[in-house]
């Protein structure tokens, strides 16, 4: 049987279970007339739990074993020569069986034939013993969760300690995965600087990854320095945030506090759509609109400009981050209370002046927090980049200039056919350390700053 | 209570006020004012004065238009979409509907306190000096200083905060951010001081120093208070207002309307048959 067919049995077990469960709790109660602790529907939550949660955790438990143990039972049978080979050449060996045992090839070699042979029994077998195994737990245990039902069981309390638990396992996933992409991202960054210095990466002003890969070629001289790439990365943030900021804030103060509700409810949905259009999008636009019309302006202007530059990108990504700012503000600037405006008009104020003095202060944690996610945006946003800016690495803070940024790079890095153990690629785990460190300290800096305002406004 | 119908029937009784609505020496002086919200007519033909460095208290069941009323004598309502006022409200003689009175210089001489204290999230001292600074009542520093210490002192909250003037204003007591409410609204020196409920999110202790700065208040400045409780208003006002489901149905003496009521509603509303 294979494992979509058990998967489908199991479920239907749990429905059955539901029901048993159910039927046998007022059954009981009606025998003994005695009042049923909970509703009957808890009863049956228990036994559909126990029905089939416990034999889906043995059937993942298998299925994540079964490979190593095929494998080891292969290798005890082979001859001496093939056991003695290194971990990585059993390695290959087991997967040409695998290969072998799912094709319909004829294979000659006899100890080859012998290992596929082997294989497949080996697989027939445990997934025979599998499913026999998976539904004698199944069932087995919703039988022991039925004869422990009794009117006076806690079982509402006991179904929410269940329910509790799954909501745990949620958390710890999303943390763990976390937790793991870091740990992922820092070891092999440590193998990156075993060959490049952590100086020479950070502070080098050299951007050229190319590396020989063999003895005889010229022109990869392979530098990391990365400097140009953050320098980048910050440039065209810093263009997109000051197109975005003002737009944004100002859009989401008339919106909150100027416009009629029917315009509001018209333009908010529309401004928000601005997030949804897909980067690439965005990217083309750059690429063939805004950047060869500043191109044009500069020639009016007696300027020679390439038509890739930072200032299109960062135009582009800054109207791309303006729904985060604005609508996020505007949700902070209705929130506050009515009472505290009405407070400013009665001494007097203009419907500005309570804006500058009274609204814009209590909205300010949740308006820097939506600037910072701005900024996380921009700063890990990859495709307006490659199509708008460039990807020449120059160290230069003049936004007229062709720039790359940091994902870009990483993009480059990493497409392609590469080799997985050179500086080249190793680098790219280096520059999304980086990247991960800026935007972590990005969201330090927010909390920090969303806290101590909420300490004292509240 | 009384039943629906008997109150309907009451309703009927209802066509001129009671007592004596009109006075002297009269700061405020509204007549014929209706107020609508959007189609529904919240005030049917008020008429009535205030008088000068008296407090009148303005009392009756929820939703009788008192707050409405209170809220039209500085233009307060003017923030509500679909509100609309007829009649004529005068601030010493003067017309505040006129097209050319501006709002928001009426609502520097007719300050408002609210029923739940709504200091700004700022400092207790920016919190006095807040409006001193948008109508540029101080020229300096120092007068600013002197301004907010005055207001705080008159509000009886300096002693409390003297030490503290630079943190939070939100983070006093219930009943100190009254009063630093009410110290912001002195501190721009206006003529009436209106007060919506101001001791009905405060404690009996806290009540008793806000009514004692009332009365203290009112020998310098027009004090209106809206109120729930029948007691505070007996406490410190020289003359009561009952409101009854958008009309104006007896003013007199404090004193009368409490031991000689006019009108039956007004009788049934102080004696707790309803309300």
């Amino acid at each position: 049987m294979n494992f979509g067919v058990i998967i489908t049995a199991l479920l239907v077990l749990l429905l059955l279970g539901y029901f048993i469960g159910r039927k046998r709790s007022v059954t009981l109660s009606k025998e003994r007339s005695q009042k049923l602790h909970s509703l009957p529907q808890y009863y049956g939550y228990l036994i559909a739990f126990w029905s089939s949660v416990p034999a889906l955790f043995i059937l993942l438990f298998w299925a994540a074993l079964e490979s190593s143990f095929i494998t080891s039972a292969i290798v005890t049978q082979l001859p001496m020569h093939l056991q003695q080979l290194s971990v990585d050449e059993i390695g290959l060996f087991i997967n040409e069986i695998i290969n072998l045992s799912n094709s319909a090839l004829i294979v000659e070699d006899e100890v080859k034939r012998q290992a596929v042979s082997r294989y497949n029994e080996l697989i027939e077998f445990s997934a025979s013993i599998k499913s026999a195994v998976v539904f004698i737990l199944a069932f087995v245990s919703m039988f022991v969760a039925l004869s422990f039902i009794k009117p006076e069981m806690k079982a509402r309390n006991l179904v929410e300690r269940l329910i509790r638990w799954a909501m745990i396992g949620c958390a710890s996933i999303a943390v763990l995965t976390t937790i793991g992409i870091i740990f992922s991202v820092i070891f092999e960054s440590i193998i990156f600087f075993k060959t490049v210095n952590v100086f020479d990466f950070l502070f080098g002003t050299h951007w050229s990854p190319q590396e020989a890969i063999r003895e005889d070629q010229i022109g990869g001289s392979g530098s990391f320095g990365a400097l140009p790439l953050f320098v980048g990365t910050l440039l065209i943030s810093f263009i997109a945030l000051v197109i975005a900021v003002p737009l944004g804030l100002m859009s989401a103060i008339y919106l909150s506090e100027y416009s009629s509700p029917g315009f509001r409810s018209f333009a908010k949905p529309v401004l928000e759509m601005l997030a949804g259009i897909p980067t690439v999008v965005y990217g083309f636009f750059a690429a063939l609109t805004v950047a060869p019309f500043i191109r044009d302006l500069g020639e009016s202007l007696n300027l020679s400009l390439s038509s890739e530059s930072a200032l299109a990108a960062g135009i582009v990504m800054g109207v791309m981050i303006i729904p985060f700012v604005s609508s996020l503000s505007d949700d902070v600037i209705s929130a506050v209370p009515q009472s505290m405006c009405d407070g400013s008009y009665a001494m007097g104020a203009t419907k500005s002046e309570t804006i500058k003095q009274v609204i814009i202060p209590a909205a300010l944690p949740g308006i820097v927090s939506g600037v910072l996610l701005a900024a996380s945006r921009a700063i890990g946003e990859t495709m307006i980049v490659v199509m708008a800016a460039g990807l020449s690495a120059n160290l230069t803070f003049n936004p007229l200039e062709a720039v790359t940024t940091v994902t870009v790079q990483m993009v480059t890095l990493l497409t392609g056919d590469q080799e997985f153990d050179s500086a080249k690629t190793l680098a790219a785990f280096a520059l999304g350390l980086g990247l991960f460190l800026t935007t972590l300290v990005l969201n330090i800096i927010s909390l920090y700053v969303v806290r101590k305002y909420r300490e004292q406004y509240e | 209570m009384i039943d629906i119908e008997k109150r309907e029937e009451f309703d009927i009784e209802i066509d001129k006020t009671v007592g004596k609505p009109f006075i002297d020496d009269a700061k405020f002086s509204t007549r014929n004012v209706d107020v609508f919200y959007d189609d529904k007519q919240a005030i049917f033909d008020a008429n009535i004065d205030i008088g000068k460095n008296q407090i009148i208290a303005m009392i009756g069941p929820s939703g009788c238009g008192k707050s409405t009323f209170l809220r039209c004598l500085n233009r307060m309502n003017d923030t509500i979409q679909g509100c609309h006022i007829s009649g004529d409200i005068k601030l010493d003689n003067e017309d505040i509907y006129h097209k050319h009175q501006d709002p928001v210089l009426l609502r520097a001489r007719v300050g408002m306190v609210f029923q739940k204290p709504n200091p700004f999230p700022k400092s207790i001292y920016d919190n006095v000096a807040y409006g001193a600074k948008l109508h540029g009542l101080a020229s300096n520093k120092i007068e600013l200083d002197e301004l907010v210490e005055k207001s705080l002192i008159r509000a009886g909250l300096f002693k409390e905060v003297k030490d503290s003037l630079h943190k939070p204003g939100t983070g006093l007591s219930g009943g100190q951010q009254q009063r630093l409410c009410i110290a912001r609204t002195i501190a721009i020196d206006p003529e009436v001081i209106l007060m919506d409920e101001p001791t009905s999110a405060l404690d009996p202790i806290a009540t008793a120093v806000i009514e004692e700065l009332m009365i203290d208040l009112s020998k310098k400045y027009t004090i209106a208070i809206v109120t729930h409780s029948m007691q505070q208003a007996a406490r410190v006002s020289q003359r009561t207002a009952y409101f009854h489901m958008g009309h104006l149905v007896e003013v007199n003496d404090t004193n009368t309307v409490f031991t000689n009521p006019e009108h039956q509603l007004t009788e049934n509303y102080i004696t707790g048959r309803f309300g």
